[in-house]
């Protein structure tokens, strides 16, 4: 085996998966929150995300069309469009909940299910079916800019885009925005207080639907935002984009264990390492007899494996509160 | 209670017996042509593109079939380029007894099972566009194409990628699909022979995210990357290839001859080169005409596959003519129908199509082009005239 060449890589594999893992665990956030106040796995969510990067890519356009895009400072374009998915993926799931999920609250639990699945579907088309009229394509390109691409360079084999930077300092900032606002603040104990228990909540005076509806407004918006990063950095997108990260992101909200904010970081770290790895080192490890095809095979074997050792996930028990 | 039933019974089957009589009286009946081919997704404007083909073919050429005395049709189906619904068509192809020529379809993993149904009624499909070998390696009587193949493809992309874009090592990245792994393959198989070095050989369903099968590509720094698969995947491989910084030079067969290669790769895929088994209409002269009605009749210029789709249709109704006068002026058999058609000899607009005892076109045209900043000017580098290879016992 080429050990030089696996040695060359291993930083650039390294960033690679930390992208993508950060990725994961901005997704997963929506999931586990959703999850530690309702114990409903809102499979919508994916569709949430994929939303957030239209609404990314329709704004670059728009901006491109009407030649405005080149003037304005890039990271301010960025700031504007992660902004952009946020508010639109967080009252998207908003709507959602208080259109497929209120109604059926007291149901059993599978049933809220089916309805999130059906949502998911409904999502997946409606924005085939507007971006086919309105531009006559649906897989679309997020524009590319020359700032964010510039590479920083650390000899032959290692070096990283502007963006991924970017995507990892993004997560970085939201992931402890998010633990902080749950942790430290009156809202944040309220919405504890609801995953904790919902009839004791609201006998102590909270308002148990709107701090739902608040679950799910932060949820949709990092899922949101998630989606604007997930195309600048990977650049094409189509209505289907989110069925994959948004099954990966739901094993990493497990992997790390459901409810849990921290654990939702580290599963999606775990889980984008796991893959990174996988795709770049397998066919180098076994001769080419086992190539990147194989990576998911890989990284989910892995995964079952601490499942069973840890079947509450990485954190699921050091961390008694659930988000 | 019986006995009164008996003349119901005979009321109704002379009723059943007297409507195909009363119907064959007035003319020999309809003759369909049938289309099979993506008319929705994300291929649909190919698939449309052989159908519209084969509907301007049918004008064109149904006179002698309708001299005979049969009404012919054209009956259009929507594969959506997925095997299950291909075949679900098909069953009700083969249910219409008036369909005596199928037209498809445009993927390869669609054709083989679709035509394991056609065979069973002997029902004759002529592709257009499937380049798989095992569409007329199966040595099926009744299917038949009128484009190359990709194992001839696959090679003259590496002869290419040795000759012209002077590689001595090559990366080659797949979509696993049958198409895509298949022409990998082959690509695989000439490069080693030609003496070049394969660098790598990977599959990925993947989308998006390219970096963890890009960062070794760029490691071992090839000369020449092949992408075996579709645009939908390759533009954004290569994209983030050069975003990366690999330096090699890219390459893909048919799969990617299409001008969303060009609006979702950007300025990464300018300048890289494809083959593909149906150039654009302006590299066959004959089929100036063809391009014109085309363009008068639907408002747009005929896609890849479309001139294919008008040759291979005008060689059914050729096959359905000398089939009818063979049945002495009757409706003819299905299993007729086919062999007449093996035995056409055409010259059409995309070149002259004369089956070989598989259903492969003799001679076939293998084109390879370099993308341009427009899609219209993508350059044509080379273009060569490949005999089918012969079938390998299976």
């Amino acid at each position: 085996m080429d050990w030089q060449l696996v040695f060359a890589i291993l930083p650039q594999v390294v960033m690679d998966g930390l992208v993508l893992g950060f990725m994961y665990a901005l997704i997963a956030l929506g999931y586990t929150m959703v999850y530690g106040v309702l114990e409903l796995i809102n499979f919508a969510h994916s569709e949430i995300f994929m939303v957030g990067a239209f609404v990314g890519v329709e704004i670059l356009l728009g901006l491109k069309a009407h030649g405005v895009l080149d003037p304005l400072h890039p990271f301010l374009v960025l700031l504007l469009i992660v902004l952009a998915g946020m508010l639109v993926s967080g009252l998207l799931a908003v709507a959602i909940e208080r259109v497929a999920y209120r109604p059926l609250r007291g149901a059993p639990r599978l049933i809220p299910l089916i309805s999130a699945i059906g949502v998911s579907f409904f999502l997946q088309d409606a924005v085939r079916l507007t971006e086919s009229l309105w531009r006559n394509a649906f897989y679309l390109t997020y524009p590319s800019f020359a700032v964010f691409n510039r590479r920083v360079e650390f000899g032959e084999q290692f070096d990283f885009s502007i963006k991924s930077l970017l995507v990892v300092a993004a997560s970085l900032l939201m992931l402890f925005a998010l633990q902080f606002l749950v942790t430290r603040t009156k809202l944040g104990r309220a919405i504890r207080a609801v995953a904790e228990d919902q009839p004791t909540a609201s006998l102590m005076g909270i308002n148990v639907n709107r701090i739902i509806s608040l679950t799910f407004l932060i949820g949709g918006a990092m899922g949101g935002a998630a989606g604007v990063l997930f195309g600048v950095q990977y650049n094409t997108i189509n209505p289907f984009t989110g069925f994959i990260p948004g099954i990966k992101a739901f094993t990493a909200a497990v992997l790390g264990g459901i409810g849990n904010i921290p654990g939702a970081m580290v599963g999606g770290l775990v889980l984008g390492l796991l893959e990174a790895f996988a795709a770049s080192y397998l066919s180098l490890f076994t001769g080419g007899a086992f190539g990147a095809e194989y990576k998911d095979i890989f990284a989910f074997s892995i995964l079952i494996l601490i499942l069973i050792f840890r079947p509450r996930g990485l954190l699921g028990e050091v961390v008694r509160e659930r988000a | 209670m019986r006995w009164t039933l008996t003349p119901v019974l005979a009321v109704l089957a002379a009723l059943v017996l007297v409507v195909p009589l009363t119907a064959e009286a007035q003319g020999k009946g309809t003759i369909k042509v049938a289309t099979q081919s993506p008319l929705s997704g994300e291929l649909a404007a190919l698939g449309e593109g052989i159908k519209l083909g084969t509907q301007l073919a049918v004008e064109k050429f149904k006179g002698p079939v309708e001299k005979a005395g049969f009404k012919v049709e054209l009956v259009p189906f929507d594969d959506q380029a997925k095997p299950d619904v291909g075949v679900a068509n098909a069953k009700n192809i083969i249910a219409d007894k008036d369909i005596l020529v199928v037209i498809g379809h445009l993927n390869s993993g669609v054709a083989i099972p679709s035509s394991e149904v056609y065979k069973e009624v002997s029902l004759v499909m002529i592709s257009p566009a499937n380049t798989n070998p095992l569409i007329t390696d199966r040595g099926l009587p009744n299917v038949n194409r009128v484009c190359g193949r990709d194992d001839v493809q696959g090679a003259v992309a590496a002869q290419f990628a040795k000759d012209n874009l002077k590689a001595k090592s090559v990366y080659i990245v797949h979509n696993k699909n049958q198409y895509g792994q298949g022409i990998a393959e082959f690509f695989q198989d000439t490069a080693k022979k030609q003496g070049m070095q394969v660098l790598g050989f990977e599959g990925t369903e993947e989308r998006a995210n390219f970096d963890p099968i890009l960062t070794p590509v760029k490691a071992k720094n090839p000369d020449v990357i092949f992408f075996g698969g579709e645009y939908p995947q390759a533009a954004p491989m290569f994209r983030q290839a050069r975003e990366k910084g690999v330096k090699s030079k890219f390459l893909g067969p048919d799969g990617l001859d299409s001008t969303e290669l060009l609006k979702l790769g950007g300025d990464a895929v300018v300048g890289m080169h494809f083959t593909t088994v149906a150039g654009g209409v302006r590299e066959y002269p004959k089929a100036k005409e063809f391009a014109d009605d085309y363009k008068k009749k639907f408002g747009k210029d005929p896609e890849p596959f479309a001139a294919q789709a008008y040759d291979a249709t005008a060689i059914g109704l050729k096959g359905l003519e000398a089939a009818i006068k063979e049945a002495g002026g009757k409706a003819p058999t299905r299993e007729a129908v086919a062999k007449a058609v093996r035995k056409v000899k055409h010259s059409g607009i995309t070149g002259s199509v004369d089956f070989d005892d598989k259903g492969d076109p003799k001679k076939a045209t293998y084109l390879i082009y370099e993308v341009a900043k427009e899609w219209k000017d993508n350059k044509l580098v080379k273009r060569l005239e490949i005999a089918a290879p012969a079938a390998k016992k299976q």
